[in-house]
């Protein structure tokens, strides 16, 4: 029981301790390392017992579900914990680089951990209230996290970002208030067990539409992504990993729990929008990347081409394209954080993201151009990397389920990437460095904790793609417990299922 | 800024009375209205009164902690008082009770342990509020 609490434990305590230890900051980041590195622990834990598909549930308070606040952690949870706690151990480690101190000072370290607090919780929440709350506790740390260094252009990004969030949680919250209204429960199984039966299926449908808009606004899909780039490039780059690898990743994980769980009867109706949907995101964002000369504008820009890759998933709802998308949801955190951090190194090394001020540094940071061409080419799907198995699961997945033209779309979108990658590799590695560059010194300890990270998730790509049967069958383990709606149901209710039919 | 004799002179009143009525409010909670988090929007009322009266630098001293250890502490505790049920007795938060018999019978439960520390973390949510903002309006 205690392992189902611990993802929320572990960054509430580490919050709370860092916030306490104000002025001490080498003991606040001894915390900070330390609780990243628990939740990887845990999150492989759960990953450990929930291989075999089984579902974990704790009943906060002993009040059973569906009037009590359960905590699910099913295969899929699991995952985007372990995922999760990865991300925070890189990050907390690369945020102990260069700037550090002012960052620190700054309250990095009791935000970040509030943060993680919210990821998790929405991954382990049971009901959509609760999702609703750990949305709102990762937005107002996401807010401050934004806002850390107080220049101009940050305020400037974070006041996009908060206004287009607070409309996106507010048609959120309207969504939840509509569906108790119809349904009268908010847990994930009661939902699941009840919507198939709902007499006005039209309501119910126009709920799943504002849900589709809230979740969409957070995990930045077409049209409501341009909040993403103008707001992720002026974060500084510790924050921007995060944000990158994990925020618009808990939006699809919501989109995915809440479209497989509640309205998979309603495949009919929500597939073409989805499908649609899917291709706009996947085009969109990768134009856009192609059309910018910011390292930080191109690789945002990416993220949002790519979350149109995960939401195929949604959109064929089989369990051949959902186990794609959670794993290219697995290996597109990993990258994309990645090429973030490995940004903030090429920012270190050359003074500047503007690709026509960079340049020279394959001579000089041999080092960082591997660090940088494992993921990037892993973004484009080049084998045997992570990404060829991601994009190699969805588009066969999209060919089963013979949606061809969205399968295409997917691999034409591939190969832009790889221009993007190629425009970075060129402009900032490969050709000769501008006259008058100015090398910024690196302190040894600096230098290892901005490479430690990159080297990490580099091995955790290649891993991925060198050994990938082991993640390819977790994944497929986690969408046939996703699409399991009986034994979902049956694991949080339990006998509780007749008593709520008696109670109501 | 300088508050008048009125309110200086009234002032360590409407520190304390509000004080005294939120830890009321926060005891009967369990079973009436009121509880911890309205309980320290109380006491905050109190905190402000006292910094309108002599300034943020007095309250901040009469506070000795950071008010943000305040949300830190109250957290912590909060989430200590589900710790016990791990042994034995539920899941998380499944909150314990115990009646010793004093001359009168206390019901005494982790409960009010978990409302101590949602006080204590709005008590210092709200005094980091004020006073920062107080702070930024005299520079």
């Amino acid at each position: 029981m205690l392992l189902i609490v611990a993802p929320l434990l572990i960054p509430l305590c580490a919050a709370a301790l860092t916030a306490l230890l104000r002025t001490h900051i080498a003991a606040q980041r001894v915390v900070g390392v330390s609780a990243s590195a628990s939740l990887l622990a845990v999150g492989l834990m759960l990953v450990a017992r929930t291989a075999d598909g089984s579902i974990l549930v704790t009943q906060m308070g002993d009040w059973a579900a569906p009037f009590g606040i359960a905590l699910v952690v099913d295969a899929f949870s699991a995952i985007m914990l372990a995922i999760a706690g990865l991300m925070a151990l890189s990050v907390s480690i690369y945020a102990m680089g260069p700037d550090a101190a002012a960052r620190d000072r700054a309250g990095f370290q009791p935000l970040f951990h509030s943060l993680m607090l919210g990821v998790c919780g929405a991954f382990v929440a049971g009901d959509v209230f609760n999702l609703y709350v750990w949305f709102e506790v990762m937005l107002i740390a996401s807010f401050g996290l934004l806002v850390l260094d107080r220049t101009r252009a940050q305020i400037d990004g974070g006041l996009r970002y908060v206004f287009l969030n607070l409309v996106g949680t507010t048609v959120f919250l309207m969504a939840v208030g509509l569906l108790y209204g119809q349904l009268g429960t908010l847990n994930f199984a009661d939902l699941a067990r009840l919507a198939p039966q709902a007499e006005n299926q039209g309501l119910l449908a126009a709920i799943g539409v504002m849900f589709l808009v809230s979740f969409g606004a957070k995990a930045a899909l077409f049209p409501l992504f341009n909040w993403l780039p103008a707001a992720y490039h002026t974060a500084s780059m510790p924050v921007a990993a995060i944000f990158a690898g994990l925020l618009t990743k808990v939006g699809v994980y919501a989109i995915l729990r809440l479209f497989a769980l509640v309205y998979a009867h309603d495949v009919a109706f929500f597939g073409p929008i989805f499908a649609w949907v899917a291709a706009a995101t996947m085009v969109f964002g990768v134009f856009g990347a192609a059309a910018h000369y910011d390292i930080r504008r191109i690789l945002s820009f990416h993220i949002v081409s790519q979350i149109g890759y995960m939401i195929i998933g949604v959109a064929l709802l089989t369990q051949a394209a959902i186990a794609a998308a959670i794993l290219y949801i697995v290996h597109h955190i990993v990258v994309k954080a990645n090429l973030f951090l490995v940004a903030g190194a090429i920012r270190r090394e050359n003074g500047s993201f503007a690709l026509g001020r960079c340049g020279g540094l394959w001579r000089a940071a041999p080092l960082l151009a591997i660090g940088f061409l494992i993921p990037a080419l892993s973004l484009a799907g080049i084998p045997p990397l992570s990404g060829f198995w991601g994009k190699y699961a969805v588009v066969r997945a999209g060919i089963e389920a013979e949606a061809y033209w969205l399968a295409g779309i997917a691999l034409f979108v591939g190969l832009l990437t790889l221009y993007s990658m190629i425009k970075i590799w060129n402009e900032a590695f490969w050709k000769p460095a501008p006259e008058g560059l100015a090398r910024t010194a690196w302190t040894r300890g600096q230098r290892i904790a901005t490479y430690l990270p990159i080297a990490l998730l580099c091995a955790t790509t290649m891993t991925i793609g060198l050994w990938t049967e082991p993640f390819a069958a977790l994944a497929e383990t986690a969408a046939a417990s996703l699409l399991d709606r009986d034994a979902y149901i049956a694991a949080v209710l339990g006998n509780a299922g007749q008593v709520a039919e008696f109670a109501r | 800024m300088s508050a008048s004799l009125i309110l200086r002179v009234s002032a360590p009143m409407l520190l304390w009375l509000p004080l005294a009525a939120s830890l009321y409010v926060l005891l009967r909670g369990h079973n009436e209205p009121g509880g911890g988090f309205i309980g320290g929007l109380l006491a905050g009322v109190g905190l402000i009164f006292h910094a309108i009266a002599f300034g943020a630098a007095p309250t901040r001293k009469l506070l000795r902690l950071a008010p943000t250890s305040y949300c830190a502490i109250g957290v912590l505790l909060a989430a200590a008082s589900g710790i016990p049920a791990l042994f034995g007795a539920g899941p998380y938060l499944t909150h314990l009770w115990w009646f010793p018999d004093v001359g009168i019978v206390l019901p005494l439960g982790t409960t009010i342990l978990f409302d101590a520390g949602v006080y204590i973390t709005v008590v210092g949510t709200v005094a980091t509020l004020f006073l920062s903002l107080m702070e930024e309006e005299t520079l």
